[in-house]
């Protein structure tokens, strides 16, 4: 499994992209397919200021439930309202149609100390020896 | 995953595909982590009528049976298929309950009947779906295309000799077929091939979970265990008080006459959000049992779930509540099968 360049990750199998000052987030590839199909994600309301490692929600699947993570700091300011009609989105594209958030960082540059592709690569290559 | 000691495919294309292609088209499920016994000799068919809470004793030769197998306090060691061949039964049991199973009725067995275990001897693949019939057309005797559910026949299925099986755990129609593992491969590739004009798809436990919930079918470990009684799992109908003394028969004649204290019913939900096994059921907030299966339904399109409830509240469209641990789910009690337009022979 490959995991694209332009995303920082968290252990936790969250992703974030900085753009615009604004940092969006979701979860990888590789957490959609150990959730298997998507049916309901749980999402914060606009507004709501999260510490790094916060629960943000909890995505649902046909076979299990997760919580999500937010890998970063800051304030919600959109979530992925199109998940409600489209929860596959997630697993269909999750680092596009499928993102979930976006948050106003507390600190700047905050993604940019999280996990790059290649130590991603290497947690999940862990979880499966 | 390993389950029961077994590597198991829980997953080939997606849970909700394999859940879908069965629903409308065919799907191969590789169950041969079940468990298979023999039981022969003259008494073979009372003694399991002593085991059984079902009626062995009303068997065909070529007729199988769903049954529970209790203990003398009524609690489920286990449910199963009974086959009845024209000399000897065989017993289909849970992969998990093996060794429990088989040591439970050793312990029972009488004098002149034996009981063998041939598990390691017997691979299981299930075709299930509306199109299993066009799977398997020209590839087993044209009989057992024309068995009733059910019933079974013995014939040859790609090069071996294999147990055709009108059953299955999908609510569609199906075929589980039983044969030597010496030509699971053989076997495996020509139904692989035979389904392909047809959609079959491969179909792993998850798929196999998400059919069966939709059916209302009871899963051992979650749904029935050692501590409930075929009664409070509304298996009544397979409880057979008036053909003789069988284990748990007194137990289950008292829970007859007084009434159980909980049942375990069927629920839905609204919205997307999915009950789990462990949950906590309450109502008006008071808590009054426990979510023993839960699934989103692909083909109904909604979350639904099992659970044991207080009896009193056990009644059709009552009010109940699911605690996930971070919200309250509305749910009402709703009658099984929750999927009623599957295909499989009644």
């Amino acid at each position: 499994m490959t995991f694209p360049d332009d995303v920082r990750y968290a252990s936790t199998h969250e992703w974030a992209r900085e753009q615009d000052g604004l940092v969006t987030v979701g979860i990888t590839g590789y957490a959609t397919d150990q959730l298997g199909d998507v049916v309901f994600v749980d999402l914060p309301a606009v507004g709501r200021k999260l510490a790094a490692g916060d629960k943000f929600g909890e995505i649902e699947a046909v076979k299990t439930v997760s919580d999500l993570y937010v890998p970063v700091a800051g304030e919600v300011v959109e979530v992925n309202t199109g998940l409600g009609d489209d929860p596959a989105a997630v697993n269909r594209d999750p680092y596009g149609a499928g993102w979930m958030l976006r948050l106003k960082p507390s600190e700047r540059e905050a993604v940019k100390a999280l996990l790059t592709s290649a130590a991603y690569a290497q947690v999940v290559a862990e979880a499966h020896p | 995953m390993e389950f029961a000691g077994f590597e198991m495919p829980v997953r080939y294309s997606g849970d909700v595909r394999e859940h879908v292609a069965v629903r409308t088209a065919a799907g191969l499920f590789d169950i041969s982590h079940m468990g298979e016994f023999e039981v022969r000799g003259s008494g073979a068919g009372a003694w399991l009528d002593r085991m059984v809470t079902n009626q062995v004793g009303s068997l065909a030769v070529g007729q199988a049976l769903y049954s529970p197998m209790c203990r003398p306090d009524a609690g489920i060691v286990d449910d199963l298929l009974v086959y009845r061949y024209d000399d000897h039964y065989m017993v289909v049991v849970n992969a998990a309950n093996l060794g429990k199973d088989f040591s439970w009725l050793a312990e029972h067995v009488p004098a002149g009947v034996t009981l063998e275990d041939r598990s390691d001897e017997t691979a299981l693949l299930a075709v299930q779906g509306p199109r299993a019939g066009d799977v398997l057309r020209g590839h087993l005797p044209d009989a057992a295309l024309e068995l009733g559910y059910y019933r079974f026949t013995t014939g040859s299925l790609f090069g071996a000799p294999a147990t055709l099986s009108r059953t299955g755990y999908t609510g569609e129609d199906g075929f589980e077929l039983y044969f030597h593992p010496r030509h699971a491969e053989a076997v495996w590739s020509g139904l692989v091939a035979a389904g392909k004009p047809h959609g079959l798809e491969l179909v792993g436990l998850g798929a196999r979970d998400t059919l069966r919930l939709e059916m209302g079918y009871m899963l051992y470990g979650n749904d029935i265990d050692d501590t409930t009684s075929p009664l409070e799992a509304g298996l009544g109908w397979t409880v057979k008080l008036a053909k003789g003394d069988f284990l748990g028969r007194d137990v289950m004649l008292r829970q007859k006459a007084e009434g159980v204290s909980r049942r375990l019913v069927g629920f839905q939900l609204d919205g997307r959000r999915v009950p789990r096994h462990g949950m906590r059921i309450a109502s008006a907030g008071r808590p009054v049992g426990v979510v023993t299966s839960g699934t989103f339904g692909p083909s109904l399109e909604r979350p639904l779930g099992m659970g044991y409830v207080e009896a009193a509240l056990a009644g059709n469209g009552t009010a109940l509540e699911i605690e996930t641990g971070s919200t309250t789910l509305a749910a009402r009690v709703t009658a099984r099968p929750f999927y009623s337009r599957g295909t499989h022979r009644s």
